[in-house]
Parts: C-alpha cells; structure tokens; sequence
C-alpha cells in the first residue's frame, strides 16, 4: 500500500464542509461563524508554513539547523509552562523550572530514544527527530504547567497550614509534603487517562498518522505504545523535577515559606 | 532549664529588642494591635527575615536548623490551624491526660477538625504545642477566646508545664487581670519601643 497523495481539491472539499458549517450558523443566528473561519484559516497557514520548514529540514539533514530548531521548540514551550501559571516565580526562576525540567526530560529522553531505540542514520534523522521531541515536549509541557500551577495555587491558599507545621518543627519538605503529592499528581492525571483510553475508546493520533500513511496496524500499534511510555516517562521525570525544584524554590535555608518570590499574573 | 536570650532583634516595625528571660520567668507582653508583638514573636521563632539573634542558654537560634529551635522554642500563633482531617493526625503522640485538664474529652483526638469551635481550637493548640515539650514558651494571646472558666484551665496548664520544665515564657495578653495573674515583668509596645511597667 502507498500513500494516497492528498491533491487541492481533496482539501476544498473537506474546507468546503467547514464553510458549511459557518454559513449554516450564520443563516440561523447562532453565532461562532467568524471565529470558526478565523481558526479554520490559522491552521491553513500555520502548518503549510510547518509543513515547508520541514521539507526544507527533511532536504538539508543538517544537524546544527536541526539543533536550531530543537532549541527554538524548547524555549517556546519553556515560555508556555510560564504562560499558563496564574503565578510563577520571580527572575530567572520564573523561565528556568520549566525549560530545566524540560530539557532534562523531553530533551534527554528524545535523546535517548534515537541513539538506543529507534538507531535511525544519522541518529539526528529529522524525520524521527523533530516530531518525537514535538511529542515530548508537548506532553511534558503540560504536564509541568499543570504540576507547576497545582504547587504554587496551593501553596498560596494554605500559607498558613504549612507556617503551622513549620512552626510545629516540621522541615520544609514535611511542611509541603502533602501538597507536593497533590501537584505532583495532578500533573500526572492527563497522561494516565490517556495511557488507559489508548486503543479502547481513542485511536491516538500518531498511530491514525502512520495507518493512514499505510504502515501495518501491528507495527503502528508497537510505535505508539512506544511513544505513549517515553511521553509517560518525559511527563513523570519532569513533573517531578519541576514540583521538586518548584518546592524548594518557595522556602529559603532556614525553612521559612517565602511567597514573595512567585507574582500574578 | 535554660534562659532565652534576645540579641538585638529587629523587626520592621520595632528597634532592635534585647531582653533576657530566665528560667521559669514570665514576660508578658501587650501593645495596640499591629504595634508589632506577633512580629517580634516570628522573629524569634525565625519565621521571617531579621537581623539580630535569639539564644537558649548559650546555643544561638542562627547556628541549629531552624527545624530544631522552632521545636525548642514552642510558639503558639494567635489562631491555631489545622492541616489534616482529624484532630489526632496532628500529634506527636497523644496525651489524654492533658487534654482533660484543659477541659476536653478523650476522645477529642478522634473528632474532625472542621467541627470544632474556635476555643476547642485554642485549647487544642496548647495541648498541640506543649506535646512537642519545647524548651520556651512563645504565646500570643493563647486564652483570647476562651470563657473565665477554661481561661484558668489553660493558664494553669500552662504554668505547671512551666514550673515543671522551668521554662521562660513571652506571653502575649491583653487582659490586665491576667497580667497580674502571670507576670513577673511586664512590658509594653510604644511606638518602636519596649517600656517596662512597674510591678
């Protein structure tokens, strides 16, 4: 089986069905017409223009542009973990916990799975490359900002709680414990129920992809159980890392809760 | 037991304290609200960012983990709070003898949290505070909300834990009748200083 290449027309057709959709609203007053074409559009424009900076990657195999590329992903999504927090650190604190916990786990495990797992040749292959980490990161970075917000909204809420214990002689790390736990989980949740609703009530995405694109169900099955276990381990590793680092950072050396060093947004 | 040694202590809202409480005296404490008492008080247990020292004995607050001396120094904050489910779960261990002399039934350690009143909560605080057997006492306002009746309980508590391990105690407290009670000296706050009264 090869690919059924998708001509313009196939396309029309299928945007011709939104466009449907919006005039149909329009005609009975019901409203979200504009913002359906708008987003509709977007996404044309966004990954054509994703689609041509692959191509153009595919061609050269150049690893400094593919490392380019890797370290633009990561500080794009370093700025959404930031971005999606009601409050974040101060300073360099503020960036640092998400791109750090990232890095040491999206980044490493990407690593990982090309130079032990997949061996593609080169093992920068971009075609392997460039979307396992897009998967990574994408996960991870929920995952994180999650975990992230979890610690710092609580934290904020039940400042007196962990004063008491740390009044109490309780260590900072006793202090937040409990909290540390629900962050932590609550940043783990997504993926968990995405591991048990994997093939039973959801198809996943990449393994859709590669069926349509005709590989064997069998061998998109191994590939996206693959992938599902390095996103679980990319989430765990930087949930933990983040929630770790994020607790410590709301305590100084002498175990006192210092809240001034998170601001709103 | 050991003296607590205030060194120059100093707090946004008042000038550097030194004070020197011995072993099973009792300073009291009393000042318009938000002349700064409950800061002092957190300056001492170390609970914010200050300058100066506290000492026990000859051991300063600066060179123990703070874990440590906040377990030496006992503070008990204005309004007890509460983190887990049931009144047990925040205990060391469990001294029912205590909690009757402050007027509370056995069987409070398996009561919800959420359904205590607001002097079962004070009273609970103490017996909370005094199961960790803390070298000093810092208290801030400890019988605010309780009647005259549990008022003598938990004083009296309190006293016969301080005669027994001879502890020095701050004592916060707005009542001039329990002041007398209590105090060995009594000081006040007046703008950024401490003024002893006389006796």
């Amino acid at each position: 089986m090869t690919l059924i290449s998708l001509t313009i027309t196939d396309l029309l057709i299928a945007a011709s069905l939104v466009l449907l959709v919006a005039l149909l609203s329009w005609r009975l007053y019901l409203g979200s017409a504009k913002q359906l074409l708008i987003a509709a559009t977007r996404s044309a424009i966004q990954l054509m223009l994703l689609g041509y900076v692959l191509h153009l990657l595919f061609e050269s195999d150049s690893l400094p542009l593919i490392a380019a590329l890797s370290l633009f992903m990561l500080s794009v999504a370093g700025y959404e973990v930031m971005a999606r927090q009601k409050e974040s650190f101060r300073g360099a604190w503020g960036y640092g916990i998400g791109a750090v916990s990232m890095f040491i786990s999206a980044f490493s495990i990407t690593l990982l799975t090309l130079l032990v797992i997949i061996q593609p040749d080169p093992w920068y292959k971009p075609q392997y490359a460039i979307p396992l980490l897009g998967m990574l990161l994408g996960n991870t970075m929920t995952g994180i900002a999650i975990g992230l917000d979890n610690l710092t909204r609580n934290a904020r809420e039940l400042r007196d709680q962990i004063e008491e214990r740390l009044i109490l002689g309780q260590t900072w790390s006793q202090a937040i414990g409990d909290i540390r736990k629900d962050a932590l989980r609550s940043g783990l949740i997504p993926i968990i129920n995405a591991m048990a609703a994997a093939g039973v009530v959801s198809l996943p995405g990449m393994m859709t992809g590669q069926i349509l694109a005709g590989s064997p169900p069998y061998e998109a099955a191994k590939y996206q159980l693959m992938i599902m276990y390095l996103i679980t381990a990319g989430t765990g590793f930087g949930s933990l890392a983040a929630v770790w680092l994020g607790s410590r950072h709301l305590f100084d050396a002498r175990h006192r809760l210092r809240l001034e060093r998170l601001k709103k947004r | 037991m050991p003296r607590l040694t205030l060194a120059a202590i100093t707090t946004s809202l008042l000038d550097p304290v030194d004070l020197v409480i011995s072993e099973g005296e009792t300073v009291v404490l009393h000042g318009q609200s938000g002349s700064g008492k409950s800061l002092l008080l957190r300056a001492i247990a170390d609970l914010d960012d200050h300058s100066g020292d506290a000492m026990l004995d000859d051991t300063a607050c600066s060179s123990i983990p703070a874990p440590l001396w906040r377990r030496q120094v006992g503070y008990l904050t204005a309004e007890s709070c509460w983190w887990s489910a049931l009144v047990g779960e925040h205990f060391p261990e469990q001294n029912p003898e205590l909690v009757c002399r402050l007027g509370l039934p056995e069987e409070v350690f398996d009561w919800e949290v959420n359904r205590l009143s607001t002097g079962e909560k004070q009273r609970l605080g103490i017996a909370r505070l005094l199961a960790n057997r803390p070298d000093a006492l810092l208290l801030d306002e400890p019988t605010a909300n309780l009647d005259p009746e549990h008022t003598n309980k938990a004083e009296k508590v309190i006293k016969d834990y301080q005669a027994q391990q001879q502890c020095p105690v701050l004592w916060v407290s707005h009542s001039p009748e329990q002041r007398r009670r209590i105090a060995d000296r009594v000081f006040r706050i007046e703008g950024r200083q401490l003024l002893q009264e006389p006796a």
